[in-house]
Order: C-alpha cells, then sequence, then structure tokens
C-alpha cells in the first residue's frame, strides 16, 4: 500500500474486520480437525481445547482406514468430481463459445434456456433422474453421478464463461481466421487460454458442491462399490450411536483432496475475480 | 496478381442495412483507403473482402475469380487489424510462422519469409519476445510482418494506426506507405482519419451510411468533390457551408475551404466579428461569425493577430467556391 493511502487506524481496522471473518469462517474446521486428533471421551468434556498429549488419541483414524473401504470411497469421489469438472469446464466453454461467438437464429432464448438451471435446482427433478438412471441401468454406477454433475454445473459454467468470452477480442479470432485455423484450434488455442481465470472459477464453484454432495450418491449409487467419501462417512452416523471419532476423521481427511484442487485453480482463481478490476 | 472487384454487395445485419450495393474495382498494385464517418460500413465491407462476414447479396471477386464463397485462409488475402491481434500465447516468429505452417509450406521456405520480413521491418532482435514484452508500435510492426510473410495477393488493413500514438503513427504511416511503393502489391486500407487517407492512398474511396459518395484521387477529392458530403469530409479544417439563399445565389449551398477565403480588416465581402483564434505556428484558424454567412472558419498562413470581438472581413476566392443544389450534388 502506498504511503499516502495509509493510515495506522485505518489498517488495523481493516485487518481487524478480516481476521474476524476469517476466524469465524475457518472455526468450524479448526473443532473438526482438532477433535479428530483427541479420544472420544475428550470430544465431549473440552470439545475447543487442542489435543494434548493426555487426550492425543489417533483412533478415529484407525476406525477409519480400518473399516469400509475408504481408499475406495476417496477414489470414487475424485473420479466423479475430477471427470464431472472436466466435462463441464469442456462442455460449458463449448457452448459459451457458440453463443457468444455466432450470430444464429435464437441465440439469446438458448442462452436464456441454458441459464435457466441456475434459477431451477436440480433436486427437485430428483424423482425423474432416478426413472431415468434405472430406464438405463445406470443406477449404482459412477457414470449417473458424473451425467447429474454434469448437467447440474453446466449452467453456471456457460453464463459466467460467456461473458468472458464476449471480452475476447473479435480482432483475434479473425487474425486466426484469417491465418487458417479451424474453428476448433481458434476455441482450443486462442480463445481457452485467455479465459482460463474464469475456467478457473467455473471449476472451483462447480468442484466443491460437487465433493460435498450426499444427496445424488445416497440416492443414485449407495452400493458399496461406488459410495463417495460423504456417502461414506454415514456408516459411523448411527441412529443410536454416533462414531465421531471415526466421522471427524473421515470429514478431516475429505478436506484434503479438495483443498489441493481449491490450491492448483487458486492462483488463477484470484486473477479472474480481479481481472475486470485491474487490467 | 492481385485485383479486386466488387460486384452489387449488400449487407444487413437483420433490419440494419450496412452496405447498400458496392460496386468498386481495384486495379493490381493500387493502394486504396476506404475513408468515411463512424457507422458508414467501411469495415464491414473490408471484413466482407476478408471472408470474414459473408455478404448477404452480391459477389466478391479477387483475380477475376470468385471467392464469394471461399473461407478467408484460401482467399490469398492478409489482414492487419487495428488492434494488432497477435497470439498472445506465441513468439514473434512463431506468430509470422503460423499461417504458413497452416498452409503447410516446407520450413525453409517459412524461415526466408520470415528473415525477408523480419529485416524489412527491423525486427529481427524481437523474434524470440512475446508480444507482451513489446511496444505498441512493435506489435503493429509484428502484424504487418505476419501479413508481408504470407505474400497475398490483398494486404488489408482495419485502421492499424487507431492504437498508436501520434509521433508513432507519422512513422508507421510513413513505413506503410515505402512498404507500398517496395512491394507494388495491391493494397487496402480502412480509416476514420483523413490525413491518413490522404497521405497513403492512389485512390480514395468515400464512403457514407452504406454507399460510395465518390471514388478518386486524393487531388481529384479535394479539387472537384462530387457532393457536400465529400467537400466537407475531405479537407482540415472542415469547408464552410453557407445557405446560398442568404448570399443571394440560386443554389442551395455555397462552400468554400478555410484556406481559400482571406481577410482583411477594412473591406471584403462578408463582414464578422472575431470568436476565437487557433495558433498552430504554421497557420492560425480564425473563427468569425458573419452577418451574412454565419460561423465560418479561415485558415491563414503565418501568424496572424486578432482580437476576439474585432471585426474582420472575410472574402472567398471566387474561382475556388464550390456549389451544391438541393440534393447535395455539386453544381459545375
Amino acid at each position: 500500500m502506498s504511503k499516502a493511502t495509509a493510515s495506522l487506524p485505518r489498517t488495523i481496522g481493516a485487518h481487524a474486520i478480516l481476521l474476524t471473518y476469517t476466524i469465524i469462517a475457518l472455526f468450524p474446521v479448526f473443532v473438526v480437525v482438532i477433535n479428530s486428533f483427541k479420544s472420544r471421551q475428550a470430544i465431549f468434556q473440552q470439545p475447543l481445547t487442542p489435543p494434548t498429549p493426555k487426550t492425543f488419541d489417533l483412533i478415529g483414524y484407525t476406525t477409519v482406514f480400518g473399516q469400509g473401504d475408504f481408499f475406495l470411497y476417496f477414489q470414487n469421489s475424485m473420479i466423479v468430481t475430477v471427470v464431472s469438472l472436466f466435462f463441464v469446464l469442456l462442455f460449458g466453454a463449448m457452448a459459451a463459445f457458440a453463443l457468444s461467438e455466432y450470430r444464429f437464429r435464437g441465440n439469446t432464448l438458448m442462452g436464456l434456456y441454458l441459464a435457466l438451471g441456475i434459477m431451477i435446482p436440480i433436486r427437485l427433478g430428483t424423482v425423474a433422474i432416478l426413472q431415468l438412471m434405472v430406464a438405463s441401468g445406470l443406477v449404482n454406477t459412477l457414470t449417473a453421478l458424473i451425467l447429474v454433475y454434469t448437467a447440474q454445473g453446466l449452467p453456471l459454467a456457460i453464463f459466467i464463461l460467456s461473458e468472458f468470452m464476449k471480452g475476447v477480442s473479435d480482432d483475434l479470432k479473425n487474425a486466426g481466421r484469417i491465418d487458417g485455423l479451424s474453428e476448433y484450434t481458434i476455441f482450443f488455442r486462442l480463445v481457452l487460454p485467455l479465459v482460463r481465470p474464469a475456467m478457473a472459477t467455473v471449476a472451483v464453484f462447480t468442484m466443491i458442491p460437487i465433493w460435498n454432495d450426499l444427496w445424488f450418491p445416497l440416492i443414485l449409487a449407495p452400493s458399496e462399490a461406488t459410495k463417495t467419501v460423504t456417502l461414506g462417512a454415514q456408516i459411523f452416523l448411527g441412529q443410536f450411536v454416533t462414531n465421531w471419532n471415526a466421522i471427524l476423521a473421515a470429514l478431516s481427511l475429505a478436506i484434503l483432496p479438495v483443498l489441493v484442487l481449491y490450491l492448483i485453480f487458486s492462483r488463477q482463481l484470484i486473477r479472474g475475480i480481479t481481472s475486470g478490476a485491474v487490467k | 496478381m492481385g485485383s479486386l472487384k466488387i460486384e452489387n454487395v449488400k449487407k444487413s445485419f437483420g433490419p440494419v442495412d450496412v452496405l447498400k450495393g458496392i460496386d468498386l474495382d481495384v486495379k493490381d498494385g493500387e493502394f486504396v483507403v476506404f475513408v468515411g464517418p463512424s457507422g458508414c460500413g467501411k469495415s464491414t465491407l473490408l471484413r466482407v473482402i476478408a471472408g470474414l462476414e459473408d455478404a448477404t447479396s452480391g459477389r466478391v471477386l479477387i483475380d477475376s475469380q470468385d471467392v464469394t464463397a471461399t473461407p478467408p485462409a484460401k482467399r490469398g488475402i492478409a489482414m492487419v487489424f487495428q488492434t494488432y491481434a497477435l497470439y498472445p500465447h506465441l513468439t514473434v516468429r512463431d506468430n509470422m510462422a503460423l499461417g504458413l505452417k497452416q498452409a503447410g509450406e516446407p520450413a525453409a521456405e517459412i524461415e526466408k519469409r520470415i528473415t525477408a520480413a523480419s529485416t524489412m521491418l527491423s525486427l529481427e532482435p524481437y523474434l524470440k519476445r512475446r508480444p507482451a514484452e513489446l511496444s505498441g508500435g512493435q506489435r503493429q510492426r509484428v502484424a504487418i510482418g505476419r501479413a508481408l510473410v504470407r505474400e497475398p495477393k490483398l494486404f488489408l488493413f482495419d485502421e492499424p494506426l487507431s492504437n498508436l500514438d501520434a509521433a508513432l503513427r507519422v512513422n508507421t504511416r510513413l513505413e506503410i506507405a515505402q512498404l507500398h511503393r517496395r512491394l507494388k502489391a495491391t493494397m487496402i486500407y480502412v480509416t476514420h482519419d483523413q490525413v491518413e487517407a490522404m497521405t497513403l492512398a492512389d485512390k480514395i474511396v468515400v464512403l457514407n451510411a452504406g454507399r460510395i459518395e465518390q471514388i478518386g484521387a486524393p487531388m481529384e477529392l479535394y479539387h472537384s468533390p462530387a457532393n457536400e458530403f465529400v467537400a466537407g469530409f475531405i479537407g482540415s479544417p472542415k469547408m464552410n457551408f453557407v445557405d446560398g439563399a442568404r448570399l443571394g445565389e440560386s443554389v442551395k449551398t455555397v462552400g468554400v475551404r478555410p484556406e481559400h477565403l482571406t481577410v482583411d480588416p477594412k473591406a471584403g465581402s462578408w463582414k464578422g466579428t472575431v470568436v476565437h483564434t487557433e495558433h498552430l505556428g504554421a497557420d492560425t484558424n480564425v473563427y468569425l461569425d458573419c452577418e451574412k454567412a454565419g460561423l465560418i472558419t479561415v485558415r491563414i498562413f503565418g501568424v496572424y493577430d486578432a482580437e476576439p470581438g474585432s471585426t474582420l472581413y472575410a472574402t472567398p476566392d471566387a474561382a475556388r467556391t464550390y456549389r451544391f443544389d438541393a440534393d447535395g450534388k455539386t453544381v459545375k
């Protein structure tokens, strides 16, 4: 910050507000993580204190790795998230390119139709989706989840990306056409690299709800072979007894992959958020 | 190699007619400038020639071959854009090479042409850089280089100097003029700046509202404009137009260029009050509010002092006064 705009009280104020918000936002995560390293008794007696040598216990993690096939669940979650993300970004970007680049009859209507999904929650169609999956024999497959999540992610992706693609210079695309590049090459080689920050934004917004979703795995793919992490963690939730150590450990572990994906996208994401403001 | 013929080209975007029937002949080796105000359709016409827009009706012929349905890359053209439009992820060399690689030219030939073009435009030190590491003038030279290496039948320039600062604009203008003389290639150049048009063109096409107003050599347009629009558009400051009735003439409008008026503090045909003077050093623009002619501009060569509020008489050069009828056509 430059000297002209910085004043000590204002700087302190700004940091205080931001720090408070950070603490509030991170507190639940912090509680989950510290309690996952504690014994059952300690979780209930002092839920807010970090593990001490006396209360430190890895029972939760040993339960998670001992019981159920957690590596498989992680793998399932990872496959579903990454593949859905790939399709959302690919199809979303392609549709956005077509909507922003080509003039054709019904362009605006098509754009509105594709954006409709932002306003109507996909869960309203659960029964129909289930019937569809049963009829097509896709129940208890990861394909079912990938299809549903791709459909769920597309509207927002198209909406955000088409705005960004309108901002890509027409001259650049035309230069490509004169140089003999095909429309696909123009899309993949010229336009996509320029909207990378927007792609990262869409990736993060799409990825987190998919990773955290319990609804569709529970309904469409509850079999042992296709369980995702969030669904897998449910085996420790009983009607009468709940294994809190295991649940907290499973949740702590579930943060890791999504955190890694987030870190991959985040550098691009920050550029995406600020791209309008700073040239 | 490199003639262009446009036959009755029309272009509409929905209900809006942007081009209302354009006919044009460009001979091999000519430098033709399309000039006109914003929204007159000059850029659209260039895009139709390039094949980036499809004409609603009409034909485009390059070297007597109908290319109306040919994609841009196969038309034998190269285009330089206002925003340079360089590929940001490629080096200067790759930017120039891309089109040739797409066309399947052998590597040795590509190398030869890049060397020739970069020597001509003094781009050798920058071949390994990316566009982001270049200044605006350098970027535009790369864009010109990218057009050069294609050895096209037609060069198309879409306001290539608009994004450059004034000093660089003059330099680049000079370079383009020299390039044309050296290559003897056919060039079509779009601009809204009449100075660029006058200095570069062999032939100027003045467009207005989707129609061609007049085609001619720069001096032809200056000395014998076909109508009021061309008379007003060519020349700076703009020609003075005076209502014919107020001067007791039978025509609708009388036009006289600011440089074809003389002033005198004592006597002359139009008595007026000085509103404002602009001192440019080499010449002085005096704005006069005349009783008979209304507000007019007089361009005086050299320095001339006139206090705002003082009285001056302006006299038009009778031999260089233009008369226009009610349709705006020049009356001979």
